[in-house]
């Protein structure tokens, strides 16, 4: 197939970025769309101009780096009936041949720009570092069996840990929300008995971190649930905003 | 600041503030819509209600006095929900500095869209509504302040509807308004998770249905000659 | 390099295996070692390169003693390192099912799943500190599964008899991971690490024979920087990508670990690759790595292709009669549920006889048909909804309807650098983690074993060892004026300016992808004499094209992933051809090794103990030169050797 690309090219941070056009042949319906660029930067290098730089690593859509937004959707839109992927799980059969297709960066004023289409996430560290893990030491842990969880807790903290910090919800955000990625971690560890001691600590470090940042806040649009490529849910949102409201009755700072 | 003191500083704080003064503004419009619909028992009635609304709270509170604390806590309310949008707005502005050149909505609803349009439409329309009737400084041709049911009828009926036809479009707004909000309200206070997401979202429609219905009961009803 | 003109150096590794019965050489050498008192503590620089599970879990843990640490990893998050795609679980001797496991049963299963080319003690300490991995892991939050009473699930896993395996869904090295991630933001919030994002190490300086810094690039800014410290850890690793197509990351390399072979270390039987059976098949020449697909698929899929070579018909034109289920006519007893290497070998037979099916003729049907007529679809659904979404997403059939296709791929390598009992390598000072070190797996290594190695070596081992080394070495204070860093600074400066003058004609990735096919082709799933002498002359021609003919656009000074990508295949068409050259070396077949030469009259793969019972531990000797062999011999007091049937 024959694809018209309109793709972001940024030298660096500093420098004003724009859009450039190509035009590629011969691109199988069965690459994945990172391939698709693979191919792209083939020929650009062989032609001796500079590949696109773009952020991609597992491509098995777990690790989370790939960041594209294609024709206006994070991680582009899968056009089959199966749930929203990773960039790099989306393939060019769901494009169609002379489609010209527009590629974007996150864009969030807590993830600048590094080049082209990379942008630095640092700001998802740290808000894990304000307070996203158990404070356990490496040995100080008791035996494993000694705390029963409910299996229903075990799962839904499961659905919550299953975050890969992509950033696309923040990327769909109108407000460039960091919330569903921030909520996903606290709902993790808040539900499990291990997280119980710092959770209304927590809660109240992770939401200031993440203001910090420079994240917008949330309007409670749902963008972020529906570019999601592994099902984290709204209503963990809702968890962390209970969450906060306890913390800041119980004194919580 | 600590605690709840900090709210006016996060961004979850001010979503709170905008849904604990949203639930206020709720509480309120439902009675106020519900003694809005009062007129249709007719002019003595209506009155005697309008009337009673100064003496509410009595023997305990004086001539006016619940009501002006009532209103006191209404404005309060709505200064703060306004002032929570106007800063989370511009701060979700400022969070996206270089905007994408396409940006697909994938799952936001309308109303959900148009919660910033809706909200200036209906503080615009609060202030005429406040001149219109309770004050009777603008547009209103034969204001008496101790006759409530005449101002509504010849407020409505004057300028050719006009001013009846300005109160459906900022109901309208105010249903956009009030689905979102109700639903948000849940969301943001932490009581909404996928058992009772349906639930919610089932009283936001009412709520967004039939508090501007009740309202639009009165203006339609004076268009149609129903109430004269 | 030359076959036959190998110095070989017997008996010149000390594995430093303490003494004493197996079970209690660790709690003895854990007493007998030096301790580095708490307060001390923070006057020592230690550097770990890599924050996979093994490098952050080691990171983390040294910096809850106090260790003042450095973390360098070429991903811009430490969350996103491959130990994340591991799916199946990790195994743990906890024995809660109470179906006779022990640490005992661990260590064994272990040691004789890597056909007998491991080292005992070092196999005994992981199952040993296997259980303590768990512990750990549910204290930090890691949602292991729970039954319903909420007591953690386990499950049989490749094949085990006894169900060992812990898991966390599909996920379990992402939920592991991020344990150990999470860990580690904590300690760089404590400010005793120091996290180095998106830095690639480049070199390591070796000081008066001690390992006591790297030189890095930055790669969002291209400049070049040394650090110094008492200490070098790495967990970078396996080289897995020097075939191209694999199933780790695209940033996945083995240049850490090939720097350090250069500047002294040994690399130890890097021969050793394990392939794994189910991956998706390449789709075409574009394909950039491949995507594994769990093995549990295996329990209810029978694999098959036509009986017809060259038969494209569609499957479902295709009769019973025609059908030839090949692994369940040649293993009655275990069929389509045959260890990795025996499914991948057979599926690479029939392949190459010309059964392939696909488009490119290029995999095997995994075929789900019978189980589905059996169970019901939402049965198979409730078990593989999530691999079959997978599927679907990526070649865009339904294999509830049509079967899979499947092909072996490259998933992961023993060997790697040669590590004595202390994690710690030829050169003192540089301790090697991981999978980047070849201590634990032998030949081949269990299912849901990787996970549990990453960890044990990260938390539970080189916080000891590296203590043990500090308080008893006398290290002289060091700075970045020392000659040692300006000639590894100018080693790195030299190769980066070689690579951007080049400026030929062809892409990185052209010359990637040559190297991957030699190495698939002759040094992949069966490996002869004959092909093994080819790849040993395709490599270094592939080698001189690259120099003399790649492209490496842009400036070394700025963000460049082509440079990144160059830096590291240049090491990966060194790395190869010793790979090739190991394997030519050892002439006998063990678990993923196999040597065609022997092999029984049953094709099954037939080990030399008598020849062959050592770790190959090259060291280097020169650009193109032949490596120097040091042998270190394994002895087997507690697994008597035995040869694996699966008849």
């Amino acid at each position: 197939m024959k694809l018209h690309l309109k793709i972001w090219r940024q030298e660096n941070k500093n420098s004003q970025g724009r859009f450039e056009n190509y035009t590629l042949d011969d691109v199988s319906q069965d690459s994945s769309f990172l391939e698709m660029l693979d191919l792209l930067n083939e020929e650009l290098t062989e032609k001796g101009d500079e590949p696109i730089a773009f952020d991609h690593d597992c491509r098995e859509g777990i690790c989370g780096m790939c960041s594209l937004v294609i024709n206006g959707v994070a991680h582009g839109q899968n056009r089959e009936p199966i749930k929203q992927v990773t960039v790099c799980q989306l393939h060019m059969r769901h494009f169609h041949d002379g489609e010209t297709i527009t590629i974007e960066p996150w864009r969030a004023q807590a993830f600048p720009a590094l080049k082209d289409l990379i942008v630095d996430r640092t700001a998802f560290d740290i808000i894990i570092q304000a307070g996203g893990y158990v404070s356990v030491s490496t040995g100080g842990a008791a035996e494993a069996s000694a705390i029963p969880v409910p299996k229903k807790d075990a799962d839904v903290s499961m659905d919550a840990a299953a975050c890969i910090g992509c950033g696309a919800c923040v990327a769909a955000c109108p407000n460039a929300s960091a919330m569903l990625f921030t909520s996903a971690k606290i709902t993790h560890l808040g539900i499990l008995p291990q997280g119980q001691t710092e959770r209304y600590q927590r809660v109240v470090d992770m939401v200031n971190a993440m203001d910090t940042a420079g994240f917008g806040g949330c309007t409670n649009m749902g963008e972020c649930e529906a570019v999601c490529p592994k099902d984290i849910s709204l209503d963990f949102i809702a968890r962390m905003n209970g969450d906060l409201i306890k913390a800041a009755l119980m004194g919580v700072s | 600041m600590v605690g709840i003191m900090s709210f006016p500083n996060t961004t979850i704080g001010k979503k709170v503030i905008m849904a604990i003064s949203g639930v206020i503004w709720v509480g309120y419009l439902a009675m106020h819509m519900y003694g809005n619909l009062k007129i249709f028992g007719g002019a003595t009635y209506f009155n005697h209600y309008a009337e009673g609304l100064r003496e509410l709270g009595a023997p305990v509170f004086g001539h006016a006095h619940l009501l002006f604390v009532a209103r006191i806590v209404f404005v309060g309310s709505i200064i703060a929900h306004v002032w929570a949008a106007i800063t989370l707005n511009l701060r979700n502005k400022a969070s996206r500095p270089v905007t994408y050149n396409q940006h697909q909505k994938l799952r936001a609803s309308t109303a959900t869209l148009t919660m910033i349009y809706g909200g200036v439409t209906i503080a615009v329309f609060i202030i005429y509504h406040l001149l219109h009737f309770t004050l009777g400084l603008l547009v209103h041709p034969d204001f008496d302040g101790q006759n409530a049911y005449h101002n509504v009828i010849v407020g409505f009926q004057s300028y050719a509807y006009i001013p009846a036809i300005i109160y459906l479009v900022a109901l309208i707004a105010l249903a956009f308004h009030l689905y979102h909000g109700t639903w948000s309200m849940f969301q943001t206070l932490g009581l909404n998770n996928k058992t009772y997401n349906n639930m919610i979202r089932s009283l936001a429609w009412a709520v967004a249905i039939v508090i501007p219905i009740g309202f639009a009961a009165v203006p339609l009803s004076v268009m149609f000659g129903i109430l004269q | 390099m030359d076959i036959n003109a190998i110095k070989v150096i017997e008996d010149s590794l000390d594995a430093k295996i303490p003494e004493g019965v197996i079970q209690e050489k660790w709690d003895k050498h854990r007493f007998n070692m030096k301790l580095v008192n708490p307060s001390n503590r923070r006057k020592f620089e230690v550097i770990v390169v890599g924050a996979g599970l093994a490098g952050a879990s080691a990171a983390a843990s040294m910096g809850e003693m106090g260790y003042n640490v450095h973390c360098f990893f070429y991903q811009d998050s430490a969350r996103r390192a491959h130990s994340v795609a591991a799916q199946g679980g990790i195994n743990a001797a906890k024995n809660y099912r109470n179906d006779g496991d022990s640490i005992f049963r661990l260590f064994y299963d272990t040691v004789k799943g890597g056909d007998y080319r491991s080292r005992e003690a070092n196999v005994y300490r992981l199952a040993q500190v296997s259980n303590n991995i768990i512990d750990q892991c549910v204290a930090q939050g890691v949602p292991f599964a729970r039954e319903y009473g909420g007591m953690l699930d386990n499950r049989s896993f490749g094949g085990a008899q006894v169900s060992r395996t812990f898991y966390a869904r599909g996920q379990t090295g992402q939920q592991l991971l991020l344990g150990a991630y999470q860990a580690l933001q904590r300690q760089a919030h404590a400010g005793t690490v120091k996290l180095y994002s998106r830095t690639e190490m480049l070199d390591l300086i070796v000081i008066d024979g001690r390992a006591r810094g790297i030189v890095t690039r930055d790669m969002v800014t291209g400049e070049m920087k040394s650090y110094l410290a008492d200490a070098v850890v790495l967990a970078t690793g396996g080289y897995g990508n020097a075939y191209f197509l694999s199933t780790n990351a695209i940033g996945c390399n083995a240049t850490a670990a090939w720097r350090a072979y250069k500047r002294g270390a040994y690399f130890a039987n890097p021969c050793f690759v394990q392939i794994h059976p189910t991956c998706i098949p390449p789709a075409g020449e574009h394909q950039s790595k491949l995507t594994l697909m769990s093995e549990s698929l295996r329990n209810d899929g029978r694999i098959w292709v036509p009986r017809q070579a060259g038969d494209t018909r569609p499957a479902a034109q295709i009769s019973e009669a025609e059908r030839f289920y090949y692994l369940e006519e040649k293993y009655p007893s275990f069929g389509n549920l045959v260890p990795r290497d025996v499914a991948s070998r057979n599926a690479k037979t029939v392949v190459d006889d010309g059964h392939g099916v696909g488009e490119l003729q290029n995999g095997v049907y995994l075929d789900f048909s019978d189980a589905i007529g059996r169970l019901g679809k939402d049965v198979i659904k409730d078990r593989y909804g999530n691999l079959f979404d997978m599927y679907t997403s990526i070649t865009g059939e339904d294999p509830y309807e049509a079967p899979m296709r499947i092909y072996p791929a490259i998933h992961y390598t023993m060997g790697g650098v040669w590590v004595d009992y202390n994690l710690e390598s030829a050169i003192p000072g540089l301790f090697v983690l991981g999978e980047a070190n070849f201590s634990d797996h032998g030949a081949n290594r269990l299912g849901a074993s990787a996970l549990m190695q990453g960890v044990a070596d990260g938390y539970f081992v080189i916080p000891y060892t590296l203590g043990n080394y500090l308080a008893q070495t006398q290290l002289d204070s060091v700075d970045l004026g020392n000659a040692a860093v300006a000639e590894a600074e100018a080693a790195v400066n030299d190769k980066i300016d070689k690579l951007m003058a080049v400026n030929g004609k062809r892409s990185v990735t052209h010359f990637h992808r040559e190297v991957g096919r030699a190495l698939w082709d002759y040094v992949g799933m069966a490996r002869n004499d004959e092909g093994l002498r080819k790849a040993l002359e395709r490599i270094p021609e592939i080698r001189a094209e690259f120099w003399d003919d790649v492209r490496v656009p842009g400036s070394a000074k700025d963000l460049n992933q082509s440079l990144e990508m160059a830096g590291r295949v240049a090491d990966f068409l060194e790395l190869g051809e010793l790979m090739a050259f190991d394997a030519l070396h050892r002439n006998e077949s063990c678990g993923g090794h196999f040597r065609e030469e022997s092999q029984t009259e049953e094709g099954e793969a037939l080990r030399n103990d008598e020849k062959f019972s050592f770790v190959s531990a090259w060291e280097y000797n020169g650009d193109g030169q032949t490596p120097n062999l040091h042998k270190e011999s394994l002895a087997f007091e507690y697994v008597a050797l035995s040869r694996r049937s699966y008849k």
